[in-house]
């Protein structure tokens, strides 16, 4: 097996020299640049509004871009449509399956979408002519559960699945555009850059990819955690990436610097980390955690600032409105809370 | 799947990983002292246009609900 122990050996080399690449432009860390700024004080938010309707775990939550409007899925077999103002419901969606694991809203507003155990992503169209919110497209391919999924337009999603691929579909004639394969475990959670050029997936490989969606590659891989990233999202200039992950820790990636800058932990602190939500600033880290509450962190200085304790149960996702004026978090214990 | 196939399909993974590990080990880096700097100055930028780290006034805060006002 000759070309085997070559390809084997070529491989670790290039491994080695990405890791003295990365060495070579670390000519300080974060935690010393930041080391003359002040740590933001206390941050303590209130619940707002609490979102009650869902009779069962909710496991997604997504913000409309309109900032006032969010969907959520519940294993209860429904997504929610919430005026998050009112508490209304403005549509209440009931789901052909009921184990769902992530929802998403169109920034057009004029849909929504989901899928879960079904390995299927489901489009609705909320704007039908008749006032009925009907199935679109149903997007089969995935050979494992549907973890997370997020347009791109009215015509394009991407969807990140337990079968270690994420895909890019075309939504209109409901199939898949590109497959980007690569990770070696369960991808749990994906991102869109805020250029809607790029993508990055977390994994059960403990591992966050970077994908350039137009020419279909991975760019680069990020390492460093100890177990599942269960959570991923871009610092809001789309120049870094945030994971959060079984661990209990989450980490902050640089994309230009190729590397890892800061790691966000706690001795106290010793379950998983389920979601996350950056501020509009990207000065506060915003995560959920197995143990019912959110942290909220000093995303420069990586220290705790603040703590949103008030669901009964683990806290399985959340998000910051784009205007930044508001957190939601979903929780098991079937509530949806607004917080600022 | 007879030893011949795994073994070829071995090596076309092992191919994989190394044609993407080129891709990976040839970008371009920048050096992290840039790179805290370009992130401590986006957040000093924006710092006060975010709502949950500057606090929101009572008044202008959409979803916290106005009490009545009694007019003595």
């Amino acid at each position: 097996m000759g070309e085997m122990e070559e390809l084997r050996k070529e491989a670790d080399n290039l491994k080695d020299q990405i890791t003295e690449a990365r060495k070579v432009v670390q000519d300080t860390t974060l935690q010393e640049a930041v080391a003359g700024t002040t740590l933001v004080g206390r941050v303590q938010l209130k619940t707002r509004k609490t979102l009650r309707g869902h009779l069962a775990k909710i496991y997604a939550m997504h913000w409309g871009t309109d900032t006032k409007l969010c969907v959520s899925a519940s294993q209860d077999g429904k997504l929610i449509v919430w005026d998050t103002l009112t508490t209304n419901k403005v549509n209440a969606i009931p789901l052909k399956s009921s184990w769902v694991m992530t929802c998403a809203y169109a920034p057009s507003g004029n849909m929504v979408a989901c899928g879960g155990l079904d390995n299927m992503c489901s489009i609705y169209n909320l704007k039908g002519k008749d006032g009925n919110v009907k199935v679109m497209r149903e997007l089969a391919a995935h050979t494992g559960y549907l973890s997370c999924c997020r347009f791109l337009s009215d015509s394009e999603i991407i969807t990140s699945s337990g079968d270690c691929t994420c895909i890019l579909w075309d939504i209109e004639t409901g199939t898949e555009k590109t497959i980007f394969a690569g990770h070696l475990g369960d991808c749990m959670s994906l991102a869109v850059s805020p250029d809607f050029k790029m993508f990055i997936s977390g994994a059960c490989d403990f591992t966050a990819k970077l994908w350039d969606i137009r020419e279909a590659t991975c760019r680069q891989t990020f390492s460093g955690h100890e177990s599942d990233i269960n959570a991923i999202g871009f610092f809001p200039n789309g120049n870094a990436v945030i994971t959060g992950s079984d661990d209990a820790t989450c980490k902050l990636y640089d994309l230009r610097a190729d590397q890892e800058l800061i790691t966000y932990q706690d001795s106290g602190i010793m379950c998983g980390v389920t979601s996350l939500a950056p501020s509009l600033s990207g000065r506060l880290l915003l995560a959920g955690y197995d143990d019912f509450n959110v942290n909220i962190w000093d995303m420069l200085k990586a220290e705790r600032v603040g703590v949103l304790a008030g669901h009964d149960n683990r806290v399985s996702c959340i998000g910051v409105s784009s205007d930044g004026m508001a957190c939601c978090t979903g929780s098991w214990d079937s509530f949806l809370k607004i917080w600022n | 799947m007879s030893s011949k196939m795994q073994s070829s399909n071995n090596i076309a993974h092992a191919r994989r990983t190394v044609q993407q590990l080129r891709i990976e080990a040839s970008i371009e880096r920048i050096k992290v002292s840039k790179a805290s700097a370009d992130l401590m100055h986006y957040c000093g930028e924006h710092a006060k246009y975010d709502p949950l780290l500057m606090g929101i006034p009572a008044s202008e805060n959409p979803f916290k609900d106005k009490k009545p006002c009694t007019i003595l």
